[in-house]
């Protein structure tokens, strides 16, 4: 360091650090009441959004100016800096498991039946996954059948850090299942047929273990997946949130990719909580229940639908009826009994993805 | 018996001696401490089952192989540019000279993201790729690595007396020779302590190669594996992150405690001829 080895030079950086700090110091300060609220990553446009409806909504009917501070990250590691104590009013997280784990790694965060608070078990909006490939559709990718494909290089995040991979995972998962159980679910619910659900769900296990051998690269998160398949090229198909398959496709208009919706996908469900610890100590529980509950109005479906997530909302989603196409769309806890099983069985240490093996290749 | 209080001409030994220790137990033993501490709520075969998994070992293997790849180019690199720099007198000498900080100033996510668009170019035009494999993690540890091999051996080849050059010659050696035998000696543990700092930088390097490094299992550095288990978000989780990473401190440790043993072997052999 050359610079630093003259000692006026070192003095001046030093003086503009310290200064930096200080203006960072004063900026920060305001008099209203700020909600923050940590999400995951694909929603970073979608919250910028409702974030300006809400805060015009609250001042019109309460009077208040409010300032919403949103956060963006991988959903796990988000849910981990909660945890550790990131002042969250609300979280938004990709998946129920995560916020499951606030609640049970912080003492006092959430109340087990938090899913109750809120319609649609706290999901104001939901998504699926569909397959990106790039223009033409070159490798001819029609369903999950050609995941498995020699010729086929698949982008998907690792489904240890990341919400969106394990949707990814569970709904090749699903197809499998149903295509060995003979085109339908109901052998799941008849305890006779136990035997040979046990063996459909064998051939479902080589069949997401080669759709994961398929992998190219296998980022951290969602976003990260998307960059690399959009932007530095990588690999022939993206397994793809549908919001941000569309946010891609419809929102940036870039025609160099076409989405491909398969035979059969998961109601992938993000959602919403309050986090109690918080609220009571800031004294923001009435705004952070609006925020959340504002979330389901007529207004913030129509936004919600805008930014490419299936609304709940029956109107909304019919005004964007040519994005979101009718396909076979299964539930977690119809089919796999719901995300703390899933986690438990599938996705914790020396559980099903890990007997995949896939590290070892 | 150790003498511990020294009498000296400069005063103040007692009072720089008590903040030495203070700092370095503030910034360093501490922080460690807690890592050993955290990892010593983990059972053994936990520990062991972790360090073992193929994705942990892979990860080791890897990062350790690149970055004694990396320092020994930078080595020999470095060793060529501090020569220039030093001996010889060209134009625009002072902005070479500059240019090698670089590296070293520039904020790591900003190397990286330079690194991956560039050579992702470069692999686009040559038809191989690059980024996500080896040879990219090897070109970005070998970037962030040269400043330290170059800014230490400066000082050592500048004290290389040219008389003794001349002696040799004078006395017959020819110029490999001398070479070898006059100046290698002279600035080889200058040499090893800029490749002793090179290694260590690139073991823990995370920002520049983060970007062009794997994501698979099998195929990321030890600092992404570590990162993988923190993002598991769960407890155990966390307990298996802090086992690698101690796992990774110890073996650092013993490694660079190795380099230094040799760097002292040969300073003692260089003063004894």
């Amino acid at each position: 360091m050359l610079f630093l080895r003259r000692p006026i030079f070192f003095a001046l950086t030093l003086l503009c650090v310290v200064g930096l700090f200080h203006l960072a110091g004063c900026g920060g300060s305001s008099n209203y009441r700020t909600l923050s609220n940590v999400s995951y990553d694909p929603t970073r446009e979608l919250y910028s959004s409702y974030n300006k409806l809400f805060v015009k909504h609250w001042k019109e009917t309460k009077g208040e100016d409010v300032e919403i501070v949103q956060a963006h990250g991988g959903s796990g590691d988000q849910a981990k800096k909660v945890v550790n104590g990131l002042e969250a009013d609300v979280v938004t997280l990709a998946l129920a498991y995560d916020i499951d784990a606030i609640g049970e790694q912080a003492q006092g965060t959430l109340k087990p039946e938090w899913q109750k608070q809120f319609p649609n078990n706290n999901c104001p909006y939901v998504s699926t996954i569909v397959f990106l490939v790039r223009k033409g559709n070159p490798k001819n990718i029609r369903d999950w059948d050609d995941l498995i494909r020699e010729d086929v290089g698949i982008i998907t995040p690792n489904p240890k850090t990341s919400g969106g991979a394990r949707w990814n995972y569970l709904a090749a998962w699903a197809y499998a299942l149903k295509k060995e159980l003979g085109g339908s679910f109901d052998a799941l619910k008849d305890s006779a047929r136990a035997a040979e659900v046990e063996v459909a769900n064998q051939k479902a296990f080589d069949f997401v273990k080669a759709v994961h051998e398929n992998a190219v690269e296998m980022p951290a998160g969602a976003r990260g997946a998307t960059n690399l398949f959009v932007r530095n090229g990588e690999g022939d198909v993206l397994l793809a949130w549908e919001n941000e398959a569309l946010l891609t496709v419809v929102g940036q208009k870039n025609d160099e990719f076409e989405i491909v919706v398969p035979s059969i996908s998961i109601v992938a469900e993000p959602p919403v909580a309050i986090v109690d610890s918080t609220v009571d100590k800031k004294g923001t529980r009435d705004l952070a229940e609006a925020y959340l509950n504002y979330l389901y109005s007529p207004e913030a479906q129509k936004l919600v639908a805008d930014n490419f997530y299936r609304p709940s909302n029956a109107d909304a989603l019919a005004a964007h009826a040519e994005w979101f196409p009718n396909l076979e769309l299964v539930k977690i806890d119809d089919i796999f009994g719901g995300w703390k099983k899933v986690q438990k069985e599938h996705f914790a240490e020396g559980g099903i993805y890990d007997k995949m093996g896939l590290s070892t290749r | 018996m150790i003498e511990f209080k020294q009498r000296s001409v400069l005063p103040g030994f007692g009072l720089t001696m008590g903040l030495t220790l203070v700092y370095l137990s503030l910034l360093v033993l501490i922080p460690f401490s807690g890592l050993i501490l955290k990892v010593s709520g983990m059972s053994w075969t936990d520990y062991w089952a972790t360090i073992t998994s193929p994705s942990v070992l892979a990860s080791f293997r890897l990062t350790f192989g690149a970055s004694f790849i990396a320092a020994l180019i930078n080595a020999f690199f470095g060793f060529i540019v501090a020569w220039t720099l030093v001996r010889y007198h060209f134009p625009f000498r002072r902005v070479a000279d500059a240019m090698v900080d670089l590296p070293f100033a520039m904020p790591t996510a900003v190397s990286g993201i330079a690194l991956l668009t560039l050579y992702q170019k470069i692999g686009d035009v040559i038809g191989y790729r690059i980024i996500f494999t080896r040879v990219g993690l090897l070109i970005a540890l070998t970037f962030i690595g040269l400043p330290f091999v170059v800014r230490t051996l400066q000082p050592a080849i500048e004290d290389v007396e040219r008389e003794l050059e001349e002696v040799a010659a004078s006395l017959g050696a020819n110029r490999w020779k001398t070479f070898w035998r006059v100046i290698f000696p002279a600035v080889s543990p200058a040499l090893i302590t800029g490749f002793a700092m090179a290694f260590a930088r690139a073991l823990g390097e995370y920002g520049s190669v983060i970007f062009i490094a794997g994501s698979k299992a099998g195929q990321r550095i030890v600092s992404l594996e570590i990162v993988e288990k923190l993002n598991e978000n769960s407890p155990e989780g966390d307990m298996r992150a802090v086992a690698i990473a101690v796992t990774m401190l110890g073996a650092s440790f013993l490694l660079l405690l190795c380099i230094n043993l040799v760097q002292t072997w040969m300073n003692r052999r260089y003063a004894d001829e």
